[in-house]
């Protein structure tokens, strides 16, 4: 990562105003956006708008020439374009060709992109935004932090200072006013402008429409009363219906701002009468700028299916701390990341797509039904195909990919370890640049005998009705056995041998979380080859993580790959692959295993792990099995927000990930349980490990232990 | 449908009214221009839209409404406190209103006054944007118009501010019987 970078991460942390503001606004916006899509079929919203999208990415040129046909059929002047370069000089010709000397502009990502306004003025042209954010960060000479709000990343303060300037008088922070300021200025730029400038946030090729959509109705006035509009729009925003407009629009306002629906929406046809007596010059720019090459990839034709609310930033646990300008100038968060990729280059994108953490949060709210981070994990991949990956990383990964001595360095680091450790179950400190790492948060000692070492020594009955293969998953294994002696235990109970195939090793996830695809497709070889290797009838993992790399991932490497060969493999092993709750709660609900009744056991609450909730839909068993073994579940407060663990993220972006920890661990300690449940043992390393540095004394524990006391069996 | 619609728009700091005739509403138009101060001085200005409704009334009596303009400019316009015009249909699910907008008289006097009075035959009343678009024809009309609420931001701070470049009051008056004018 380079220096630069880390050092803009570090000026966001310590923006005060920024975390802040951010913070407030992405609380409010679940609970608001929730509201907005009450009665609503989500699902089913999303699944129209991503058809009807996709289907547009798939005739670009088509749609392009449709909708030229039509709008040059009513008039309007319509100008096709590739290159940004083409599409400043057309603006520029347009406008010297009419003598305009002042242009007032709506909100238009797509003239961010190509830098339209530095250009403009360099020749001499005044160019004014007239969205209040815009126009805001226009003053402070700066760039936009977020697609639909332009400067939330700054304060009321800020703003009057930036104000004062303007008007060259001294103004309170009063919001009212300062917008009654701006209403103020604007007026005379917009009665006296040449030239209006709008984005478009919806093209129709049928009828050669564009729509409009704001609050503050200065696209009206944009488009409304200069002589001259020309609206720049980026191709993706193709449609070939008009009646299109509808579940997009429908999707647009809620998911951007929890409106129902913005205050205005303007769907201009064609050239209208101007208040002089004369028609107005409407001039369509269609834009590509790398939109069709995107639309050519197979998997990343899917990015165009985004309708630009931003929800992906509004949910996304980093950019609440981060803000947008840590991700560059134009578009910003998840899907600015992808963006950036393509419309910028692949390199661009280096260092910001190691800002996901992959909890999946945006995927979740897509409007478009794009899944984020799994194009983030994508441009990862390419990114280490075209450039590899570091010495340091390289070593790392070469050493997983040999389970021999990965395995043989996990049991030395146990001895190792021990200096650290102090003689508890923590490390609490580590030396020199390691240090980050303990930031906030102990690291668990590598355990003294990993769990492939006991397992031989645990006797399990004879003659139960069904076998099970364990997938341990590293942290089991070497740091946490005690939770795998206690899944063996209860699923004795229920009637369920456990087998433990040795060849079994690193998921890959690790791997394929850095790019190292190539990595990860041989640990899901030996995976795959060593838990088919026994007879059983359920794989099952006690770790969400895993359990999606065992249920998803391999397939989806192999896939990558283009490696054929062990995809049916890899289904059979998806097809038997379960998560440790869900599995023990099917036991339960069939009534073989049985939890001790009338226990009053008190107040729990319960953590969600990314990939147990979002990827393995398992929100629910653990909190029924919690519940019926006797504790009273107390929600905490964003229980589904990632925990900042990540993987290897707590490494690379130790700075981000200990403050969202210590949300997390606030919101626990808020709701006054004394334990807290989580279903991946990856959240109760960070987790618990935080609560040790913080001393707050919640128990932190893995359901499988808490479920492993509570169980009455037949054969006890 | 009209309770829906209410309920959307007042969310959104609209505010609706509704009435049996045309002459009923004429009566308030006068009474509320007269409430609000239109008179013929720079920020006081009445300007009104060419509309259907114009032809159901006797437009006498607006004519005398003491700086009501019937003949727009953009500067009568951009100086007026009350601007009025006639929508085609609302939306009931969102409490949205939607015009063809496309006379340029009709987009002066709603996007340039303090206060929008928007009037409406009832009979226009949807249930939705599908059933809007479905009627709405842009090969004729140019320039469609959704109106919902007041002008309003939320950019300094997220604190939701009413007013901003366009009216800082929507009033919407809905009319039962408007002749069969839709």
């Amino acid at each position: 990562m380079q220096k630069e970078f880390k050092q803009s991460i570090d000026r966001a942390l310590h923006n005060a105003n920024l975390t802040g503001a951010l913070g407030k606004f992405s609380e409010a916006y679940k609970v608001n956006r929730a509201k907005a899509y009450e009665g609503i079929d989500f699902e089913a919203l999303r699944t129209t708008i991503a058809d009807l999208k996709g289907d547009a990415a798939s005739h670009i040129d088509e749609l392009c020439d449709l909708f030229q046909k039509n709008a040059e059929a009513k008039g309007t002047k319509v100008f096709r374009a590739n290159d940004p370069e083409k599409v400043r000089e057309y603006i520029l010709k347009v406008a010297r060709e009419n003598g305009v000397k002042s242009i007032v502009k709506s909100k238009s990502m797509a003239t961010e992109e190509i830098h339209l306004n530095p250009y403009l003025e360099k020749a001499g042209i005044e160019v004014n935004e007239t969205d209040l954010g815009e126009w805001i960060i226009q003053l402070a000479g700066q760039t936009p932090s977020h697609m639909v709000m332009p400067a939330i990343h700054m304060t009321k303060e800020e703003v009057s200072d930036i104000f004062s300037k303007e008007v060259d008088e001294r103004l309170s922070s009063d919001i009212p006013r300062l917008v009654k300021v701006a209403r103020n200025e604007m007026r005379p730029k917009f009665l006296r402008a040449d030239m209006g400038i709008s984005g478009g946030n919806i093209a129709v090729a049928e009828t050669g429409s564009v729509a409009l959509v704001t609050n503050e109705g200065n696209a009206r006035m944009v488009t409304t009363l200069p002589k001259i509009h020309i609206a720049v729009v980026g191709v993706e925003k193709l449609v070939e219906k008009f009646s299109s407009i509808a579940p997009i629009l429908k999707a647009l306002p809620r998911s951007a701002t929890a409106q129902l629906l913005t205050s205005y929406v303007t769907i201009v046809s064609g050239p209208t009468p101007t208040d002089d007596g004369g028609m107005k010059e409407l001039h369509v720019i269609l834009m590509d700028n790398h939109r069709s090459d995107m639309a050519a990839d197979p998997l990343f034709k899917e990015a165009l299916q985004c309708i630009r609310c931003a929800s992906c930033l509004n949910v996304c646990p980093i950019f609440r701390l981060v803000g947008g300008h840590v991700f560059g100038k134009v578009y910003t968060g998840g899907i600015g990341t992808i963006l950036t990729a393509w419309h910028d280059e692949l390199k661009s994108s280096e260092d910001i797509q190691g800002l996901c953490i992959q909890c999946g949060a945006c995927k979740d709210v897509c409007p478009g039904k794009i899944d984020i981070p799994g194009l983030i994990m994508e441009i990862r991949r390419r990114l280490v195909k075209d450039k590899g990956m570091s010495m340091v990383q390289k070593s790392i990964f070469t050493v997983v990919n040999n389970r021999r001595v990965f395995h043989g360095m996990l049991r030395a680091a146990s001895v190792a370890g021990k200096p650290f450790t102090k003689g508890t179950k923590f490390i609490r400190h580590l030396p020199m640049f390691l240090a980050d790492l303990t930031d906030g948060r102990s690291l668990p000692a590598i355990a003294a005998k990993p769990f492939r070492d006991i397992f031989p020594t645990i006797e399990q009955p004879k003659g139960l009705q069904e076998k099970a293969v364990f997938y341990a998953g590293c942290l089991i294994d070497f740091a946490y056995p005690e939770m795998g002696e206690a899944l063996v235990k209860i699923l004795n109970k229920g009637g369920v041998e456990v087998l433990f195939p040795e060849g079994q090793t690193c998921c890959g996830a690790p791997a394929r979380y850095n790019g190292a695809y190539e990595t990860a497709a041989g640990n899901a070889v030996d995976n795959i080859d060593a838990l088919l290797a026994e007879e059983a009838d359920y794989v099952v993992s006690a770790c969400p993580t895993c359990t999606v790399a065992l249920d998803h991932e391999f397939i989806a490497t192999f896939e990558s790959l283009g490696r054929k060969k062990y995809l049916p493999k890899a289904r059979e092993l998806a097809a038997k692959t379960m998560d440790f709750s869900t599995l023990v709660k099917k036991l339960v609900d069939e009534g073989r295993l049985t939890l001790k009744e009338g226990e009053q056991l008190g107040k729990i609450t319960y953590h969600d792990s990314c990939h147990l909730k979002r990827t393995l839909k398992a929100d629910q068993p653990p909190r029924e099995l919690l519940t019926k073994a006797g504790y009273e579940v107390t929600e905490m407060f964003e229980c589904d927000i990632c925990c900042g663990m990540g993987g290897s993220y707590t490494v690379k972006l130790p700075e981000i990930s200990a403050p969202i920890l210590q949300r997390k661990l606030k919101n626990i300690k808020d709701t006054e349980a004394p334990v807290v449940a989580m279903d991946c043992p990856g959240c109760v390393m960070q987790i618990r490990g935080g609560m040790d540095q913080d001393g707050a004394g919640v128990d932190v524990r893995h359901t499988v232990e808490l479920i492993a006391k509570q169980i009455v069996g037949s054969l006890e | 449908m009209f309770e829906e619609f209410k309920t959307k728009a007042e969310g959104v700091s609209a505010e609706v009214h509704r009435f049996g005739s045309a002459e009923e509403a004429l009566g308030f138009l006068v009474d509320f221009m007269a409430k609000e101060g239109v008179a013929e001085q720079e920020g006081q200005y009445g300007v009104m839209a060419d509309c259907p409704f114009l032809s159901s009334v006797d437009r006498a009596v607006l004519e005398g409404v003491e700086g009501l303009s019937f003949d727009l400019s953009r500067d009568r316009a951009a100086k007026a406190l009350v601007g009025i015009s006639q929508v085609d249909w609302a939306m009931a699910d969102t409490g949205t209103l939607v015009q063809d907008a496309t006379a340029i008289d009709k987009r002066l006097v709603s996007t340039l006054p303090t206060i929008h009075v928007a009037l409406i035959a009832t009979s226009g009343l949807r249930a939705d944007m599908p059933s809007v678009l479905a009627e709405a024809d842009p090969q004729t009309a140019n320039y469609i118009a959704m109106i919902t609420g007041p002008s309003r931001t939320a950019d300094i701070e997220r604190v939701l501010t009413i007013g901003v470049h366009g009216p800082e009051r929507l009033v919407i008056v809905f009319i039962d019987e408007l002749g069969g004018i839709n």
